[in-house]
């Protein structure tokens, strides 16, 4: 078993959550992990962007090299495009649809979408509406991670139980709108593979 | 025992932890300030009692460190790389005192200046003390070595040197924890003249240092840290340094390199092993992530022996960071890479958080400098900083922490008049009180502008040793009290600190302007502490009520 996953998304967008959800996850299942983060600047509207590699085997480098990567998993539209020369070409990009805009040249939106849905293996959600749904839009990036699920196969207990520690102090509300919000991206990927 | 899951700084942190730290001290900055970050939330360091403090600067925190060494306790101080050269000197003169009790110096580099003003090789400053360097490759390693090196500080009378990179230092793996040691007793050294580098005693010092090389080199060759894997293939022998062996087996199935390989990850450089490389293999690659210093040294300056391959020759780019890619392209591997990024991508440059005190400071500023000409203000290293791009676009400097005030000072000498500097408050204590005091004994037309959020914000909010001083510090200097004004900077009080800027730029002599209003990101924090406070409080009322 090995994954190499590349996480993508703006600052404050929550995709270090994602992290720490599979890095919990791997622990508990004794997998080899690696997760190297990005820190600065990213806390002022900077993208942001993280290496996740978790595998059976010892990992060698911190950072996934270019055109291996299995997943690209953005909150972010813009940001997913980002880091397609770390893609591999059988590898799938998991997105959420809607923009963050920070920048006045920020580009067209429809030709965004057009060059996500032009990668072979994509998955392009509303995951902030989902997550609106699933009772706060905070937990959009649990519903990202409940779409790239269906190509991790790990169980869904798990994910349960890293929510639960992760999210746990914020209490038992906000945990269960996240388990939520996760189910119902999972639902959604499960739908577009089967298409 | 137990494992962790911690980024290469917290590795650190807890190996230090583990091997009876009695004290440690830093000053943020990237990509260092996890270490002891980690130290003051963790409970095991609370229950032994490990002091722990954000020092002023470098060079303070490195001397408080001595101090603890000196009482034979086992002491860190930590820094990035530029941090080193405001910590300098003490550097340099504690492998002349040597040390009592274990004391290790944490350099984190940052090659490709992810966060940073240059990318300095800190390994240069350790040779150049003659100091023991450790380079670990990984999280465990990084855990594992600070155990060994703190045995090496004590058994040579040395510091240690540990030098990291951005990407161990916030990268996340496994690691897998020791028995743990007692902290040292309290035990000054046996000669209590050591630390005494008056020139006669320092001679003898010094040539005690010379002395401990050779050893030195010897551990570096036995103590198991350095590696040499043998291979069949010997056209080529590869040196990797520390990170540079990752990225160097990631490019091999199964991890098994076919040439003889040199993993380095322990300095002074141990030249038997380095010889045997040389002399098996046709030829030689080095992979260093920063500065050539080990392939420098292989060439020489007449590059008379066989081929050497690297960052000199072109094989490796001469800056930047290594990674997994650029091994790749230096072996000549053949790679296949996804698409290339669209050609619509923009990048977003960071800026000011909506709401943040700089914001209304630098309107209110720039305000005031209508009618004057452009290039007069000289700017330091802090979030303030982010005013170099748009919208504001103002500053004209930012060099090294504190260099505003002073080069404030040299540009009012040069005839710009009035000079501004603007210094954050951090910035300010860290290394700007000197300047200021130089600028007061020369009268100097200069407008300094304190902008005061109460924290180091730009590395994510620790402690500020300037919180609450600033006005004093500015008096106790010798700055006038009639040009010391404090402003809130905030819209509604707009046209009033606009005016106030304007009056002290009139003023010929040195005033001192301090916006004050805390960081937007502090004030969040604060507020999500509290409402986990709360959530934790009915949690338990709740639980009582069960129970
Ligand atoms: C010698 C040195 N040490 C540390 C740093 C890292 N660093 C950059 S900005 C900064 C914080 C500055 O804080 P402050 O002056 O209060 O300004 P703020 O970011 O809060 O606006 C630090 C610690 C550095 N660049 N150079």
């Amino acid at each position: 078993m090995k994954k190499d996953i590349i996480l993508a998304g703006v600052g404050g967008q929550g995709i270090l959550s994602i992290a720490t959800v599979l890095g919990y996850i791997a622990v508990k299942k004794e997998l080899n992990l690696k997760q190297s983060e990005v820190h600065g600047m990213s806390q002022r509207g900077g993208d942001v962007s993280s290496h996740l590699r978790i595998s059976d085997k010892t990992i060698a480098s911190d950072l996934i090299p270019k055109g291996k990567a299995d997943m690209i998993i953005s909150v972010e539209p813009l940001e997913s495009l980002r880091y397609l020369p770390w893609l591999s070409a059988d590898g799938w990009i998991i997105v959420n649809e809607t923009p963050f805009k920070n920048v006045p040249n920020y580009p067209d939106v429809d030709k965004i979408h057009e060059l996500i849905k032009s990668q072979p293996q994509h998955i392009l959600l509303d995951a902030e509406n989902l997550a609106k749904k699933a009772g706060t839009i905070r937990s959009a990036n649990m519903v990202i991670l409940g779409a790239s699920s269906p190509f991790l196969s790990f169980e869904d207990e798990l994910y349960e139980e890293a929510m639960n520690a992760i999210f746990g102090k914020k209490g038992e509300a906000i945990v269960q709108k996240n388990i939520k919000a996760f189910y119902s991206g999972k639902e959604i990927a499960s739908q577009s593979i089967l298409q | 025992m137990q494992k962790l899951l911690l980024l290469g700084d917290e590795a650190i942190a807890q190996g230090a932890i583990d091997a009876g730290l009695s004290g440690i001290y830093a000053y943020p900055g990237t990509p260092s300030t996890e270490i002891l970050e980690y130290v003051e939330r963790n409970q095991e360091a609370k229950q032994k009692g490990v002091k722990y403090q954000w020092a002023a600067n470098e060079k303070t925190a490195v001397e408080m460190a001595m101090g603890m060494s000196y009482a034979g306790k086992r002491s860190m101080a930590c820094m990035k790389h530029v941090g080193l050269n405001v910590a300098a000197d003490p550097f340099m003169n504690s492998t002349i005192t040597g040390a009592n009790g274990g004391f290790i110096v944490v350099v984190a580099d940052d090659p490709s200046m992810h966060s940073s003003q240059n990318e300095q090789d800190s390994r240069f400053y350790g040779k150049f003390a003659m100091m023991p360097i450790f380079e670990p490759s990984s999280q465990q390693e990084a855990y594992d070595l600070v155990h060994y090196a703190y045995n090496l500080s004590e058994k040579y009378s040395i510091p240690v040197m540990f030098r990291i990179t951005t990407r161990l230092a916030h990268s996340r793996a496994g690691v897998m924890r020791r028995k743990t040691k007692d902290q040292n007793e309290f035990k000054l050294p046996a000669n209590l003249r050591q630390y005494v580098l008056l020139p006669s005693f320092a001679r003898q010092r010094y040539s005690e240092l010379l002395e401990k090389q050779d050893d030195l080199e010897k551990e570096s060759v036995s103590s198991g840290v350095n590696q040499y894997h043998d291979a069949a293939d010997k056209s080529l022998g590869i040196i990797a340094c520390g990170l540079a062996y990752n990225y160097l087996l990631e490019n091999f199935e199964d991890q098994v390199v076919p040439h003889p390989v040199l993993k380095l990850s322990q300095y002074p450089v141990p030249t038997k092993l380095v010889k045997t490389l040389y002399d098996e293999c046709d030829e030689i690659l080095v992979l260093e992530d920063g500065y050539p210093l080990v392939e420098e040294l292989l060439k020489g300056l007449l590059d008379h022996g066989k081929k050497v391959k690297g960052r000199l020759d072109g094989t490796i780019p001469r800056q930047g960071e290594l990674n997994s890619n650029i091994v790749a392209q230096s072996l000549n591997i053949d790679e296949k890479f996804g698409s290339e990024i669209p050609g619509i991508m923009v990048n977003r440059p960071p800026s000011f958080c909506p709401g943040c005190s700089h914001i209304d400071s630098y309107v209110a500023l720039n305000e005031a400098l209508t009618g004057y000409s452009e290039g007069r203000i000289m700017s330091d290293i802090g979030c303030y900083t982010l005013a170099a791009l748009p919208p504001f676009q103002t500053i004209n400097s930012c060099v090294d922490m504190g260099a505003s005030i002073t080069m404030a000072k040299g540009l009012a000498d040069a005839g710009e008049v009035p000079a501004v500097a603007v210094i954050g408050d951090s910035t300010f204590t860290h290394s700007g009180i000197t300047g200021l005091l130089d600028a007061v004994n020369d009268n100097s037309p200069i407008t300094v502008l304190i902008l005061d959020n109460e924290t180091t914000g730009m590395t994510g909010g620790q402690p500020s040793a300037a919180l609450g001083k600033i006005e004093k510090i500015c008096m106790g200097v010798g700055v006038e009290e009639d040009h010391i004004r404090v402003l809130t900077p905030l819209k509604k009080y707009h046209e009033e600190n606009v005016k106030a800027i304007k009056e002290e730029l009139e003023y010929k002599g040195v005033s001192v302007i301090i916006p004050r209003r805390e960081c937007i990101q502090t004030i969040g924090s604060k507020l999500k502490a509290k409402a986990a406070q709360k959530e934790a409080e009915n949690k338990t009322s709740v639980e009582s009520h069960i129970n």
